[in-house]
């Protein structure tokens, strides 16, 4: 399968273009479910200490994806890489995890889920109940600590659990959709955590299919549908997929300058809406204040990744609708 | 206050750790249940539900067993029949059935024996007629079921005698030289107490290994199972929670037993009396705890396996029933195999991984050979281990959804159908 990585090619010494270390190296990784391809050649490439957003509608494998780069699942084909390892288990103690369903044992209590958390990925009991009373009383939940997970609220309990993802200080950690079922104040709260571990060096890769929050915070995104990438790269790449778009107000209603707009230029109200032309903003002014169109007002909008992601998204999963049926003709 | 030594970074950064974090988990989590105050009662409860069953059957059993024997003969020989029974009762080995005049006959009359056995009329006290004996003395005629006459004829035949002859005056005394022990009942004895380990650890791991069967379900049910997956290996994981498991059950023994030790004391009893095994009580004490813990860790991992593919508790239960089964099926084979020592059937107990501790067991009963018992548990510890990694395998495959795919095997299958032969 051949896959579009834009300008991010990942070289065999586990650095990209720029020089920077990877994290996570992933190539051709396939997963197939009783006959259905969950996963169809997913090449990632995510730097050190960057955050990375995997990005997909429901149900188009980035569970998957990221369940095999943790090592929970074996990929059918592909090799992975993470952080150096081949073996993602090996590393487990490096390595951070929030499940997108979450869970702890009820009984439970916060602190002792902390440490369970911890000792799992090799911290001592004594020292993990240590940290996890300290991250508790510093994310504001000190009150909770001795209460039984199933005595919290939802959200708090997603907290411990978030904070029991990170008490081993893990050089990496996989969110799979961390936002869904946090309420406004959490998320952002989640996005100034996840920022905080980027800056200290920390590489955060996460799923979501909630565009705003990758926009914010990603330097880098891979999108999935249909269980291929379509477009792994910076987020600035993904929106210049789009063109920008153009927004016109002439006093003139025809003219000359009428022959500068682009064929599928449509008509709204006291506006004119099309794709700036290849050829840039400025050839466009000129033949627009040549033909006399009488400029009101002019905008360029840089298509927001919400755009991108629609456009390149949409296209895959046609893509992969065309392949599956395909593949269905010929094994019959 | 003293901080615990830490442990050694290799313990630390090991599989062991990894199981040792889950077996510390699940151990504290049950024994710091009300579940388990409840679970410690339950031998309490099953005592209590045995000795109500065997006081109302022993009752039962009373009043339905008193087998009484009718007599229908001439004249005064039916008399005479009940005289040599009553003088001949304390001679004879097992119970005497009574025997009860039904009729004393004529001459020339006759009594349809049948007839009566059919109505049951003429037994006395309670007793239920069971045969009846007609004809003569000296050729007398037993009626009744196959059972009963193939079991009484004899002793019907030899009162017979004694009623037509001269007893004798007096029956000698027998001068008694007792010694402790044959080598017949020193056999019987070490039989015995096989017998009795065995039974003792089949009813202890068919009470504890159960418990297992539910033992991934909650992880399940609580999503908690993609997050052990992800920081330790499955096998570590199984370990944990089996070695968890068997703490709990030595817990629970040591409580049951402590208590049992306590009752006994309190009502100044002494334990039952089995006789010493071949190997030694203080040996064959310290092989019935390693036997345990093999059974329970060649069974539980079992029933882990097993119990793992569930997702609900209503799963479980179902696939209680057939645990069950499979725990006795084992009993039974070690047991068929304890009478038959040198049969194939035997060396299949011993060799069988799940019957082998039953089978050791009733061996260190019997015979004072220590090297079979190192080389059993080496066999059985080795099988703990196929089954665990066997069985984290196969959660992994089909539960974590991770190896090769089904159509990947489908294919692999089609192509090993196409080799030529």
């Amino acid at each position: 399968m051949k896959i579009d990585l834009g300008e991010w090619p990942v070289t065999g010494n586990a650095v990209d273009v720029s020089g920077r270390e990877l994290a996570i190296e992933a190539r051709g990784l396939v997963k197939r479910f009783d006959g259905f391809t969950a996963v169809d050649g997913v090449d990632l490439s995510v730097p050190k200490g960057s955050i990375f957003g995997v990005l997909g509608p429901n149900g188009a494998g980035k569970t998957t994806t990221l369940r095999m780069l943790l090592g929970i699942i074996d990929p059918d084909s592909g090799t992975r890489r993470v952080l150096g390892h081949d073996r993602p288990t090996d590393i487990a103690r490096r390595i951070g995890y929030l499940p997108e369903e979450r869970g702890l044992y009820p009984a439970m209590k916060a602190t002792d889920a902390i440490a369970f958390l911890a000792a799992l990925r090799g911290v001592p009991l004594k020292e993990g109940r240590r940290k996890g009373r300290e991250l508790l009383e510093e994310h504001g939940l000190g009150y909770a600590a001795d209460r039984q997970i199933r005595q919290l609220s939802k959200g708090m309990a997603q907290q411990v659990q978030l904070l029991g993802t990170l008490v081993h200080e893990p050089d990496l950690v996989v969110f799979d959709e961390p936002f869904s079922g946090l309420d406004a104040i959490n998320q952002g709260k989640l996005e100034r955590t996840m920022r905080g571990l980027a800056a200290r060096g920390t590489t955060v890769i996460f799923s979501t299919h909630v565009i705003a929050h990758a926009e914010r915070l990603c330097d880098s995104i891979a999108i999935i549908a249909g269980g291929k990438v379509p477009f792994a790269g910076p987020v600035d790449q993904a929106r210049d997929r789009l063109r920008p778009q153009v927004r016109l107000e002439t006093r003139a209603t025809d003219g000359r300058w009428r022959t500068a707009l682009p064929a599928d230029a449509r008509h709204e109200g006291a506006f004119w809406y099309f794709t700036l032309p290849e050829s840039g903003v400025e050839p466009l002014l000129r033949a627009l204040i040549e033909g006399e169109a009488g400029i009101l007002s002019l905008s360029i909008e840089r298509p927001g990744l919400h755009d991108a992601f629609v456009a390149i998204a949409g296209e895959a999963a046609a893509r992969a609708l065309e392949a599956n049926s395909e593949e269905m003709e010929s094994s019959r | 206050m003293n901080s615990p030594k830490p442990r050694p970074a290799w313990f630390q950064a090991s599989w062991f750790h990894a199981a040792w974090v889950v077996a510390r988990r699940d151990f504290v989590a049950v024994i710091f249940s009300k579940a388990f105050i409840f679970f410690l009662l339950g031998p309490l409860f099953l005592g209590f539900i045995g000795v109500l069953a065997g006081s109302i059957g022993s009752h039962v059993q009373h009043d339905l067993d008193r087998p009484q024997i009718g007599v229908a003969m001439p004249a005064h020989s039916g008399d005479a029949l009940v005289v040599a029974r009553n003088a001949m009762s304390g001679h004879m080995a097992g119970p005497v059935p009574e025997f009860v005049v039904l009729e004393r006959l004529r001459t020339g009359e006759t009594f349809d024996a049948r007839k009566a056995l059919k109505s049951g009329r003429g037994a006395t006290h309670g007793g239920q007629l069971a045969a009846v004996v007609g004809g003569t003395l000296e050729a007398p005629v037993l009626t009744g079921t196959r059972e009963r006459v193939d079991a009484w004829q004899g002793m019907v035949s030899a009162f017979a005698a004694r009623a037509v002859q001269a007893a004798p005056a007096a029956y000698p005394a027998v001068t008694l030289d007792q010694v402790a022990s044959t080598a017949d009942t020193v056999r019987n004895g070490q039989l015995v107490t096989a017998q009795a380990g065995q039974t003792l650890l089949f009813l202890l791991t068919m009470l504890l290994a159960g418990m297992v069967l539910s033992n991934l379900v909650e992880e399940k049910a609580n999503k908690i199972i993609e997050v052990l997956a992800a920081s330790i290996p499955l096998d570590a994981l199984f370990l944990g929670k089996l070695f968890a498991m068997l703490a709990v059950s030595l817990v629970g023994i040591a409580v049951w037993g402590a208590g049992y030790g306590a009752l006994m004391l309190a009502g100044m009893r002494s334990l039952p009396i089995l006789d010493a095994p071949a190997v030694g009580w203080p040996l064959f004490l310290v092989l019935g705890f390693l036997y345990f813990a093999m059974a329970y860790l060649l069974l539980g991992s079992m029933f882990l396996t097993i119990g793992g593919m569930a997702s609900t508790v209503r799963e479980v239960q179902t696939l209680s029933m057939p645990a069950t089964m499979l725990q006795l099926i084992v009993f039974f084979l070690a047991t068929y195999a304890l009478a038959r020592p040198g049969t194939w059937i035997e060396t299949l107990s011993l060799v069988f991984p799940v019957s082998s501790p039953y089978a050791m067991l009733a061996r260190a009963a019997q015979s004072g050979d220590l090297w079979p018992h190192l080389v059993a548990l080496a066999w059985q510890a080795l099988w703990v281990g196929l089954i665990i990694r066997f069985g984290a395998q196969l959660f992994r495959r089909t539960v974590m959804k991770s190896g090769p795919s089904q159509r990947r095997k489908r294919r692999w299958f089609a192509l090993a159908k196409r080799q030529p032969a």
